[in-house]
This record gives structure tokens, C-alpha cells and sequence, in this order.
């Protein structure tokens, strides 16, 4: 299989291409530009079109009109970009138009900095916008998974007509990684009966989640809510490492992950039972991953970049049956493998000689 | 015997639920009059968003798309660019297309977006209960500027027809009206050209209609058509603001 180094922004660039994405709208924001860069090149090549938009509303509803004729599109954006975003997705997730949407996370509030972060989780996994709402959300670590989560998310998206979103951070997004270009899945989609497209032959279609009247509101309300509920229950991702046997666990998404494995393998060294639940998926939230040890864990380190905010899903997933703790760095900063290890065996009286 | 009038076939059997003596009625006919003329309606994709307008995707007999306030002439984008070979069009209202959705008009139409717009203007926000658009008159009484607009606070009307009237990518810029028959005849000559320019693919087009709001404005529905005239068609530039070169021979 072809294999070539590529920036984890591209990897999810040319995994979109690959995925049968015809048409990108953005707007160019350190640091997911290399996506919306890379695609003006590729994409044309491809039969495609980069469009690029007035702003950042103005591309998230260009999706929305792409996406209700049933072609495959995205857009990709950083944190104050996705911010602006949130009307359209709201909108995307009501009218249940698949769309595929990055957010390459930067430090915030506000403009923040350009570095590696993770505090748009409340926002990406909660709704973000009006309403009662989810995008699915998808963490890669890695700039494979960049390529690999894209692929998925298209296929995701089009299966439950909902907007997709892959979460990484600058930091995956500028990291050059050997990636093997695969095929795309072959996966059975339902067919895009519902798409505005002329009506030739067919009785007029119309896309709307406008209801004025409150019986019918609920009614499409109770039809999201089952929706919603359905994905939260059958499309829980996650990766374990040392899971099995683990007394203690790391718990981290994305970049967080990635260096938590690290530290799992130095404290398997000292004889420690550590292990790690890597989210894949960060809505839904995988609660599964917890089911098995949550009698049994002696404690949680939730690994952020950010105040802490996973590590509310983490408690509910573990039902408070276990402590777990916050270790973070935030505004661009990453912890090393020491420091998160530090903060295990600190918080847990964990004595290397026990051999735990 | 002949039948000599008949409901278009632009417009579904979906019985209009404006306001009485609103015109939007006449300008949803219109519209609907053009799609079968050209015989576009099963070709041609309906933009509206948010506002009285936003009633619209019942109405015709296309297939429809709703958007949020404001956003429609960018779906409308996003639909053209994904189906460059059909017809896309927004209905939307001033308070809409002149006030939240300001980037998008101005930028579809630097863009010379492949797309038809129609816009009614009635000189304040219709469906929220009447209150004050950058549309609304000098000294026009709305709930939001109860004392008359005080231009010294809150600037002067826009003119947004003239603005895009400057943009290359704007090939046909009309301001019509529907309050005489006249007048009804030169707003269809305008609309259907419009989509004539689209189906030719010379650029964007934009036809703006002054429309009456009897409900909001707090008279009757004669009253409202005499009130447009007098207030209105003085401020707002009618007719032909721009017919680019390509046009001409339409
Ligand atoms: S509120 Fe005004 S614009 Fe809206 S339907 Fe009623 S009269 Fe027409």
C-alpha cells in the first residue's frame, strides 16, 4: 500500500478526497490551514472544488446547501473559527445533513494562542450550539488515525445524516507522520432519498426543521433525541493499552493519549499496573470502555489540556466508584510522560518498591 | 368554456398563510408564474430563510431548502456549487438579506455567484411583530423605534440594490414594485429576467421588490399600497439599476 509522509492536516485532506469529497468551503485559521491549503491544490485535481468562503459562517452554510443536494463535503476550521460555527451546526444537525467538520484546537478563551489544546471539548461534545443537539466526534492521536477517523467520519455522517466532527490540535496537525494511503472502506450507506436536487420525476422534497407549532416541534424533537441515542449506544470507540489488569489508569484523548502510553510503558517498567482507556470517540463518550473496571480501579488520571473537562465523563462513566483525578497543562503547553506519572503515583501514594 | 386564469403550476395547493392584504402573495405568484414559463420548476432549488418569506418552502412547487436567518444566499452557494447545471434561488426579506445576512449579499454577488435573488423589502421585520430593519424609513414608527427612526442614532435607510449595483459579479440589479398592475407587470419582466440571466449563467441577480406590510405598518391593506408609494418608491432607486452588457441581449 502506497505510503508517504504527510502533516497530520494534510492526512486528513487527502483522506477526504479519498473519501469522495467533492466540494470544501473555509476560511483559513492557524493552525488548520494546511487543510484548506492542501485541498485548493488536490482537490481541483480530483474533480472537486475549495470554495473559500467570506467567513466562517458563511462556509459552514455552504456545506449546508452542498450537503442538502447529497454530495459529501466538508470544512475545517480552529477553535475561534469553530466558535463561529456553531449557528451552522446546530442547523446541520437539525435538518440532519452529513457533514464533515475539523477543528483543529488552539488555546482560548478568546483569541488565545496558536499551541497545542484541548479546551473545546465541552463545546465540541455537549451540542456547541442552540438546542439539543450532538455531533459525533472523532480524537484521533496520530496522523494515520488523522487519515483513518476522515474516512470513517464520511461514512459516519452519511449513515445517521448527522455532522461529523474530527477534534485533533496543532500539534497532530503539524506533525509529519509515514501514513499508508488506504482505500476507502466499503461500507453499505442508505441512499440520499431526501436530497434537493430537482425534482424530475419525484414529488417535491424540502428540507426544514422549522415548526412553529409546538406539538410538531416535540415531535422532531423526540425524533433526535432516539436518534441521538442510538449512535450513543452503538458507535462508542476507544483504544485500551494495559487496560486488562490495570489497578491504575490514564485516561486521555488525542495528543494526551499518545503521551500516556508512553508513560504506561515506563511505569510497566518499575513493575506498576498502569494502564490506559484512550477515547476514540469523544461523543459518544465510550462509558462501555469503563463497564469492566470500574470495580475494580484504584484510581483515574485524566489527562487534559485543559482546566478539566473530560474528566466529568470520565467520573460519570466510572460512577464515582474510584477517585480520579486532573492532570493537565494548558494555553500551548504539553506534560511529559514524567509529569503525568508523577501525578499518578503522587495522588495515589503509589510507592515504586510495592511493586503495585 | 376557456379557462382564461388558473393557479400556476410554480405554486403548490398549499393555501397562502400571509397576512390579508399582504403582498408577498402576489410576489410568491410571480415567482411561480416565471418557473413554469421557463419551464424551471423541476430543475430549480429554493432557498429561504428565516422571516415571512420563510413560509415560502410550502409554497412552490420546486424543492425548497430552509436556512437560518440571514444565511441563505450562502446555502443557496453551497447548493449551486454542488449542482452547477440547476436553477437556485433565496427569497428573503430586508431584514434578512439587509441587515444579519449583509456579508453573504455583498459577497455573493462579488463572487458573481450563479444564483437568482429575490428580495422583499417592506421596511421593517414583518414576522418578528414589526420592528425597525436598516430598511426602515426616516421617521418610520416601529416597536423598536417607537418615536419615529432617529436617523442621527441609527444612520439612514440602505439602499442595499445600489450597493450590489457597483459589484462586477452582479449582472442584473432590479428595485420593482407590486402595488399598481403596472407595476406587477414590470416586477414579473424583471424576476423572469433574472432567472434568465442564471440560466444563461452570466452572473449573479438580484431583484428587489417593495412589498406592503399591513399588519405591521397598522393600516389597511389600500392604505398600505398608497403608503408604499408615497413613502417608499422615494427612497429606494426603482427600476433597472444594472443591466451588464451580457444581459442587454436577454
Ligand atoms: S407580518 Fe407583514 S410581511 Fe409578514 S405576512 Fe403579515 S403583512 Fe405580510
Amino acid at each position: 500500500m502506497e505510503k508517504v509522509l504527510l502533516k497530520g492536516n494534510e492526512a486528513i485532506a487527502e483522506a477526504a478526497i479519498r473519501s469522495g469529497c467533492k466540494l470544501f468551503f473555509g476560511y483559513p485559521i492557524t493552525p488548520s490551514t494546511e487543510i484548506v491549503e492542501y485541498l485548493s491544490k488536490n482537490l481541483p485535481k480530483a474533480g472537486g472544488l475549495v470554495l473559500q468562503g467570506e467567513d466562517e459562517i458563511a462556509s459552514i452554510n455552504m456545506c449546508h446547501g452542498a450537503a442538502a443536494t447529497g454530495a459529501r463535503v466538508m470544512t475545517a476550521s480552529s477553535s475561534p473559527g469553530y466558535s463561529l460555527k456553531q449557528e451552522g451546526l446546530s442547523n446541520l444537525a437539525a435538518n440532519e445533513l452529513p457533514v464533515v467538520i475539523v477543528n483543529i484546537n488552539r488555546a482560548g478563551p478568546g483569541l488565545g494562542g496558536l499551541g497545542p489544546s484541548q479546551a473545546d471539548y465541552f463545546q465540541c461534545t455537549k451540542g456547541g450550539g442552540h438546542g439539543d443537539y450532538r455531533l459525533i466526534v472523532l480524537a484521533p492521536s496520530k496522523a494515520q488515525e488523522m487519515y483513518d477517523y476522515t474516512m470513517n467520519a464520511f461514512d459516519l455522517a452519511d449513515k445517521y445524516r448527522t455532522p461529523v466532527l474530527i477534534l485533533a490540535d496543532g500539534f497532530l496537525g503539524q506533525m509529519m507522520e509515514p501514513i499508508e494511503l488506504k482505500e476507502r472502506p466499503a461500507v453499505e450507506l442508505p441512499a440520499k432519498d431526501w436530497a434537493t436536487n430537482g425534482c424530475k420525476g419525484r414529488a417535491k422534497r424540502k428540507i426544514c426543521s422549522y415548526a412553529l407549532t409546538n406539538e410538531v416541534m416535540e415531535g422532531y424533537c423526540l425524533q433526535w433525541e432516539k436518534k441521538f441515542a442510538g449512535i450513543q449506544q452503538a458507535e462508542q470507540q476507544w483504544e485500551e493499552f494495559y487496560a486488562d489488569d490495570a489497578e491504575y489508569l490514564f485516561v486521555g484523548y488525542g495528543t494526551c493519549g499518545r503521551i500516556a502510553k508512553d508513560a504506561v510503558l515506563k511505569a510497566r517498567a518499575m513493575g506498576l499496573k498502569v494502564g490506559l482507556i484512550r477515547p476514540i470517540t469523544l461523543w459518544p463518550f465510550p462509558e462501555k470502555a469503563f463497564a469492566p473496571i470500574k470495580n475494580t480501579v484504584k484510581g483515574i488520571v485524566c489527562v487534559e489540556l485543559n482546566a478539566g473537562q473530560m474528566i466529568e465523563d470520565v467520573k460519570l462513566a466510572i460512577e464515582c466508584k474510584a477517585p480520579v483525578v486532573l492532570c493537565n497543562r494548558q494555553g500551548g503547553m504539553l506534560p511529559s510522560e514524567n509529569y503525568i506519572l508523577d501525578a499518578m503515583l503522587k495522588n495515589f501514594n503509589i510507592a515504586i518498591s510495592e511493586g503495585v | 368554456m376557456e379557462k382564461v386564469f388558473g393557479r400556476t403550476k410554480g405554486l403548490t395547493d398549499v393555501p397562502f398563510h400571509y397576512c390579508p392584504g399582504c403582498t408577498h402573495g402576489i410576489i410568491h405568484r410571480l415567482i411561480g408564474e416565471v418557473l413554469e414559463e421557463l419551464d424551471i420548476i423541476e430543475d430549480t432549488i429554493g432557498v429561504a430563510p428565516v422571516g415571512c418569506t420563510g413560509f415560502s418552502l410550502d409554497f412552490f412547487s420546486c424543492d425548497f431548502v430552509g436556512a437560518a436567518h440571514g444565511r441563505g444566499q450562502a446555502v443557496a452557494t453551497g447548493i449551486k456549487r454542488a449542482l452547477p447545471d440547476k436553477i437556485v434561488f433565496t427569497i428573503q426579506g430586508d431584514g434578512d438579506i439587509a441587515a444579519i445576512g449583509t456579508a453573504h449579499a455583498i459577497h455573493v454577488a462579488a463572487r458573481g455567484e450563479k444564483i437568482t435573488s429575490i428580495m422583499v423589502n417592506n421596511a421593517l421585520f414583518g414576522m418578528t411583530g414589526g420592528q425597525m430593519a436598516p430598511t426602515t424609513l426616516a421617521g418610520q414608527v416601529t416597536t423598536t423605534s417607537p418615536y419615529g427612526r432617529d436617523c442621527a442614532v441609527v444612520g439612514t435607510p440602505i439602499d442595499l440594490p445600489k450597493t450590489i449595483a457597483t459589484l462586477n459579479g452582479a449582472v442584473y440589479v432590479a428595485a420593482v414594485s407590486v402595488d399598481t398592475p403596472k407595476n406587477i407587470m414590470q416586477a414579473k419582466k424583471a424576476i423572469k429576467k433574472a432567472f434568465q440571466v442564471q440560466q444563461k449563467g452570466l452572473g449573479y441577480a438580484l431583484v428587489s421588490v417593495l412589498s406592503t406590510c399591513p399588519t405591521n405598518w397598522g393600516l389597511s391593506p389600500v392604505d398600505s399600497l398608497k403608503w408604499l408609494r408615497e413613502n417608499m418608491m422615494p427612497v429606494y432607486q426603482m427600476g433597472e439599476l444594472k443591466v451588464a452588457k451580457e444581459v442587454e441581449a436577454l
